[in-house]
């Protein structure tokens, strides 16, 4: 290499800097008033990780519920309210700020610019989060009870909400301010503070993964945002948007939702994908096979996104035109996306692989993923969906796309960067241990559901016929593993950032590319206060 | 590494695969759960059926595919084995075959859904009208060419052992959840055309031997057929979440040959005089 980014200079022309890294001091000054892109992307990591664990504390609520026939453990209608947090919890507490929590950290160290764009903002966007899940979450503490009617706030059910539904809806309109103002602020760094030389096609996959999801992020949220209003005054102030007698459209409110629900999911995912096309060519010690065609695949599975979402309706009678419109838009996105899983295993391809933890998690995606994929494109075929829709099958597979897939890959980040943002490494064998334990776990508790679910149990019941009942258990002893195997998730990070005494290079792993290797290992409080020069795509050369 | 030693591994790998995919698609069923859609009782629920199979076996040899040469490379390109990496990047022609040939394989997909689409929703030449309408919990069955209509709810049995902490083992209750106290009686051999709305909030209608689900939604009227070859007893459930009961509104439909659906006509007819008197 020859530019300024060099693996050495960079991180020499730091020390340099060093007593500039005004950090600080007051616990509150640090963390409440911080507007530094590192401190606000832990804040988001930590927020993200304890929602994870009250969310899957509520999906073992479900499990043991579920564990066999009869109702031993709540009432149906607390049940209702469990699978119904668990999801806004996991959808808007746990996976999205936890990508946001990344891209703070990482889309200027990626890009060589010293912080967000909009650094207030920053700040405030992370801080409304807690008061809206405090909100959200203080609802199960009400006389009527928190939300019931399921995630996705179907009216006229979800109109039978009490007055907790109030709290609800302005907790959603503060997670939807808190997203747009994230994602403004990282297309407004993405746009604007790229280092000299960093093109857009330059850029690592991470950022672009990003910067497509911001723009999804501020396409969607408002109409959610639009969505739950309409809900809010049908409830307290006598409207009929959606109410059939008097002249509205219970259907309309799924025809909003879903134009913000499935592109919803893409959000969730598209930056998984990227955290993929980073660790696979450093492990494979190879470069990112067609970086090109995986910037065109994320773009194009991005505007079908919004083109698809009526296939969350078929059973609700779409005209016999929409149906097949929709059926064959949706059978689409496995070509953008097949080409992004060919070209992950093209990149492995006469590589020079290793299997360090963050590999695992990503070969671990790779596949799990894949089956989730697949099942996708089952349910995507419209008179077969007759069938699958809102059976196990369908649970079965949006987990496999979340969990094994979202979730596995947030795991292979924090592995992966974690030792770049402590400064330490995290212990390998219980790192390993986790992934393990995790991916075992994840496949007895989801892959039994495909069968209940084309066995004909519908989702959202708390008790079922006998018949259901060897697979359920089944599923439940593997739920009970998987969130269990989590504890050890959160100690090997406590373990890493407070205890580890095995310090990280600048560089971390052997094969790793890009500008955020260049910094040392913890990178200055204040990195790239001088852009770097870059000169070329380092995720695509070969060295 | 020796070409005859890669080609060894791809078998190897392929085997491992296929045995996994085995062990978690086929051998499940030896357990004596049921784990694969039923291929049910009309021409629809066939075709929904038969529609599954192709997509599940496409499905599952793309993966043996992608997950063989992934496994493959998992195996031979690994550092501890002294394997160089390669250095290209890119291939455009690879890349024009793997977008080019799963389109094919989705218009080949596309041409039997369609059909089976066009089918589901071709509800003309009915000879008889059952409307359906969904209530928390429970469903009505109105017979618009017979005048008779009635209303279906949870059996009492499983709804005592339903409850919290009922102290009764569901598995001592005959069809636990999947019985009612007045099932829907429906001919075999005559094509049926139901009507399908709520009053409250959003059901759905669906017994699996039939092949489908329509939602139940107040204020819109849905339509779906059925045509049913086999007499017998079918079960399903309410399939979208209605409230706290929504687990306990089932279905039941029981299918009798013409002469003994019309007997039941006739009987339920002359038992609604005379109550009237």
């Amino acid at each position: 290499m020859t530019t300024e980014a060099s693996y050495q200079d960079v991180s020499g022309a730091h020390d340099a800097h060093a007593h500039g890294d005004h950090k600080p001091t007051g616990f509150l000054d640090r963390w409440l008033f911080t507007t530094n892109h590192k401190d606000i992307g832990t804040l988001y990591l930590v927020f993200s990780l304890t929602m994870f664990f009250i969310g899957g504390a509520m999906a073992m609520v479900i499990r043991a519920e579920l564990f066999m026939p009869g109702l031993q453990l709540v009432e149906p209608d607390f049940y209702n309210q469990m699978t119904t947090m668990h999801a806004l919890i996991m959808v808007f507490g746990a996976v999205m700020p936890a990508w946001v929590g990344f891209a703070n950290w990482l889309v200027p160290m990626m890009i060589g610019a010293p912080d967000m764009a909009l650094p207030r903002m920053n700040n405030w966007s992370f801080w409304i989060l807690p008061f809206a899940f405090t909100m959200l979450l203080s609802t199960l503490f009400m006389d009527s009870g928190g939300p019931a009617a399921g995630w996705t706030l179907y009216p006229p059910l979800v109109l039978q909400t009490g007055t907790s539904f109030a709290f609800v809806v302005f907790a959603v309109h503060m997670m939807g301010v808190s997203s747009i103002m994230g994602s403004i602020n990282i297309i407004a760094t993405i746009f604007n503070m790229r280092a000299p030389g960093m093109r857009l096609l330059r850029m690592p996959m991470f950022v672009w993964t990003w910067l497509i999801t911001a723009f999804l992020l501020i396409a969607v949220m408002p109409v959610l945002a639009g969505a739950v209003t309409m809900l809010l005054t049908d409830h307290f102030f006598s409207t009929n948007f959606f109410n059939a007698a008097g002249g509205g459209d219970p259907v309309m409110f799924q025809h909003i939702f879903w134009f913000f629900g499935h592109p919803e999911v893409y959000i969730m995912i598209l930056p998984a994908f990227g955290v993929i096309s980073e660790i696979l060519p450093t492990f494979s010690r190879k470069p990112l096979f067609g970086y090109g065609s995986m910037v065109y695949a994320t773009a194009t599975i991005a505007f079908l996104s919004f083109i698809v979402w009526a296939h969350h309706m078929f059973t609700v009678g779409l005209p016999l035109q929409g149906a097949l419109f929709f059926m064959y838009a949706t059978m689409l996105i496995s070509v953008p996306t097949g080409v992004k899983v060919f070209n992950w295993v093209a990149t492995m391809w006469q590589g020079s692989m290793t299997f360090e933890t963050p590999m695992l998690f990503a070969i671990g995606f790779v596949v799990l993923f894949t089956i989730g994929g697949l099942s996708g494109l089952m349910l995507a075929i419209t008179a077969a969906d007759f069938q699958y829709h809102d059976t196990y099958f369908v649970v079965a597979h949006f987990h496999y796309v979340l969990v094994p897939g979202a979730v596995f890959a947030l795991m292979a980040a924090t592995y992966y960067w974690l030792p770049k943002f402590s400064g330490h490494m995290y212990s390998e064998k219980w790192g390993k241990i986790h992934f393990w334990l995790s991916a075992i776990s994840v496949n007895v508790l989801f892959f039994p559901q495909h069968y209940l679910g084309l066995a004909g149990m519908p989702r959202r019941i708390p008790d079922y016929s006998p018949q259901f009942a060897d697979f359920n258990m089944i599923s439940s002893i593997g739920g009970f593993a998987f969130g269990a195997t989590q504890l050890i998730f959160v100690g090997v990070i406590l373990h890493c950032v407070y205890k580890s005494k095995a310090k990280a290079t600048a560089r971390v792993w052997e094969g790793s590319r890009g500008l955020e290797w260049t910094l040392e290992s913890p990178p200055a409080y204040h990195s790239f206060t001088t852009p770097p020069v870059v000169t070329h795509n380092m995720l695509s050369r070969a060295e | 590494m020796k070409k005859e030693n890669t080609i060894i591994v791809v078998l190897a790998v392929l085997a491992a695969i296929i045995a996994a995919t085995w062990l978690s698609l086929v051998a499940p069923a030896y357990t004596g759960n049921e784990i694969n859609m039923t291929p049910g009782v009309t021409q629809l629920s066939g075709n929904h059926f038969d529609l599954h199979m192709i997509v599940l076996w496409i499905c599952v040899v793309i993966g043996i595919g992608v997950f063989t040469v992934m496994f493959t490379s998992i195996v031979l390109h690994r550092k501890s084995r002294g394997h160089e990496a390669a250095k290209f990047n890119h291939s455009t022609r690879a890349e024009i075959i793997w977008t080019i040939i799963p389109v094919i394989i989705l218009v080949g997909m596309a041409v039997p859904a369609t059909k089976a689409l066009v089918q589901m929703e071709d509800s003309s030449g009915a000879e008889m009208t059952v409307k359906i309408t969904g209530f928390q919990w429970r469903w009505k069955y109105e017979y618009l060419d017979q005048d008779i209509s009635f209303i279906s709810s949870l059996n009492p049995t499983s709804n005592a052992a339903r409850q919290l902490n009922s102290g009764i083992t569901p598995a001592s209750v005959e069809n636990y959840l999947l019985d009612v106290d007045h099932p829907l009686v429906l001919p075999v051999g005559r094509k049926i055309k139901f009507l399908i709305t709520a009053d409250d909030v959003i059901h759905s209608w669906w017994v699996p031997a039939l092949g489908w689900k329509r939602d139940a939604i107040p204020g819109f009227i849905n339509e779906a057929w059925t045509n049913i070859e086999k007499p017998g007893t079918y079960r399903g459930q309410c399939a979208e979440l209605c409230g706290k009961d929504h687990g306990f509104m089932p279905i039941v439909v029981i299918a009798l040959a013409e002469n003994e659906f019309d007997a039941w006509v006739s009987q339920q007819l002359a038992e609604k005089s005379q109550s009237v008197q």
